[in-house]
């Protein structure tokens, strides 16, 4: 973001206000929403209190439809990477221009600055809050409003309906939606992550309440979940797996697993699924081929002894996300 | 092989077509998802004409991302989204139209005697919609926008859209379900 960088040099206490971990990627798409940015900051320049303390909420407001363009058009390194390296590897011809098509997709959303996937997700976000971080404002109202000027301006695909009625609401925004995930952690910053999810995958996930006793069954659920999916959910995918905490913890955990980078190793079980689900053939979009998953992860959380919950949470090969920091002030 | 094939689509176009093929069609493709093939199903059983031709046609499913312009709708990204959702409502539609192709991603359960002779599906890589949006040349109509975006019947014309994989050809063989059942075998070895 332009805007906050020509500030941060004119004050240097604004630098720690708001900072973007990846400042440079930020393309100026709209050059007249960033000279608004300046003017509206330029005011908040004057303002003492409001800078000395606290992001303002228009800055924080910006900051998430930024960071929602970000998700919607890139994909991050190690996910990018993932699907050349697979494409690399593929032997299965009709697999690999399948993979081909994917990354000159990606070159081409890139290029023009759209969404890689006409299928924009619904609106998730996790956030991480530090226990010393204040806003001053009602930062779930902030988000919301971001995702409306998102959906208005990269533009996004209005995606959220009434579950009963289906009716459209028209701005990604309804009951529940966007889905705001918070935990705190310590110091005074705030990370948000937006992860838009997209249905076709997310249609493809299961939970089962196991026996305590049926550790074992876990390994086969994960593969029976992904051929009974076939080239539904978009393969190569990422799976989540939640084991253990309760019904709805499990299916946080399966959520939660996605976001983690997909060049980290995989160890003990994540590795058995991960290798176990690439002999199955099934391969980019189902039309056969080695790559059928691009990484299997696992999280854990401790249950009740009588309960064994197991969720997989399924990710097709656009596993959009991208955070931003937010840093309060020292 | 590959072909590119002109629309409307005659029977001979798409008999010549084997599974694993590569297609890519020129002229206009119909989009319809959940809600649109349900309203033609309705507007059938009641007999009710329907505000577009099927005859020869190339349905698409997809709910695209537009734009409305001064100049009209513009395509902002238009990838397909998944068949299998329509498995149980398209062999109805085939009975009553001419639909020759299906454009769409993941296959669809249990439809290869419906399109035996009649219909091909193609698959299109899923997720591609910032590359089927290039060659998406126009925006003709739209119907049904009271669907909402992405349920909309858009009219769109093509050019060597594509490329598109045979997914299941007019002889009843379907490469989803071949792969599928190599990998339900895989899966029973390791169980």
């Amino acid at each position: 973001m332009w805007g906050a960088r020509y500030l941060n040099i004119k004050n240097k206490k604004a630098l720690r206000n708001l900072s973007h971990e990846t400042l440079t990627v930020y393309p100026v798409q709209n050059i007249y929403s960033c000279l608004l940015f300046v003017l509206k900051n330029s005011f908040l320049l004057y303002n003492g209190d409001l800078l000395s303390t606290k992001i303002s909420r228009e800055s924080f407001i910006r900051s998430i439809a930024d960071l929602l363009r970000k998700a919607e058009i890139e994909l991050p390194d190690d996910v990018a990477n993932a699907l050349r390296k697979a494409e690399t590897a593929e032997e299965n011809q009709v697999a690999k221009s399948q993979l081909q098509a994917i990354l000159k997709n990606l070159e081409i959303a890139k290029k023009h600055g759209v969404p890689m996937c006409q299928d924009t997700g619904i609106m998730i976000f996790f956030a991480e809050i530090g226990t010393e971080f204040q806003s001053g404002f009602d930062l779930e109202a902030a988000i919301r409003e971001a995702v409306t000027i998102a959906t208005a301006e990269i533009p996004l695909r209005p995606n959220a309906v009434d579950p009963l009625t289906r009716k459209n609401s028209g701005n990604n925004t309804g009951v529940g939606i966007p889905d705001i995930h918070w935990k705190f952690v310590p110091g005074n910053q705030l990370k948000i992550t937006a992860a838009p999810k997209g249905a076709g995958s997310e249609n493809m996930s299961y939970l089962r309440m196991f026996n305590p006793t049926e550790i074992g069954n876990i390994k086969n659920f994960v593969l029976e979940t992904v051929v009974n999916a076939g080239g539904m959910p978009c393969p190569p995918l990422t799976i989540g797996v939640g084991i253990g905490g309760s019904f709805d913890a499990a299916a946080r955990l399966a959520k939660e697993a996605l976001l983690e980078p997909l060049d980290a190793p995989m160890e003990g079980l994540e590795k058995e699924i991960f290798e176990a689900v690439n002999t199955l053939g099934i391969g980019c979009m189902g039309l056969g081929g080695s790559t059928t998953a691009l990484a299997v992860h696992v999280k854990t959380a401790h249950c009740h002894t009588a309960s064994l919950p197991v969720a997989i949470n399924i990710q097709c090969w656009a596993n959009r996300h991208a955070s931003v920091v937010f840093r309060g002030d020292e | 092989m590959e072909y590119h094939l002109k629309t409307p689509l005659k029977l001979e176009d798409i008999e010549k077509l084997n599974a694993g093929d590569i297609v890519y069609i020129s002229g206009e493709i119909l989009t319809a998802r959940d809600e649109a093939h349900a309203r033609i199903l309705e507007m059938e059983e009641k007999g009710e004409k329907l505000p577009f031709s099927l005859e020869g046609a190339v349905i698409y499913h997809c709910g695209p991302l537009m734009k409305q312009t001064e100049n009209g709708w513009k395509v902002v990204s238009a990838g397909p989204t998944t068949s299998g959702r329509m498995s149980k409502m398209t062999p109805s539609l085939l009975k009553a139209n001419d639909v020759r192709a299906i454009i769409g991603k993941g296959g669809m359960k249990s439809i290869a005697d419906a399109l035996k002779n009649r219909c091909v599906y193609l698959a299109y890589t899923g997720g591609c919609a910032a590359l089927a949006a290039e060659l998406i040349k126009e925006v003709k109509t739209v119907h049904w926008l009271d669907l909402g975006m992405p349920e909309a019947v858009w009219v769109l014309r093509v050019e060597d859209f594509g490329p598109l994989i045979v997914g299941i050809d007019t002889k009843g063989t379907d490469i989803f379900a071949e792969v599928r059942e190599k990998a339900q075998k895989q899966l029973e070895k390791q169980e």
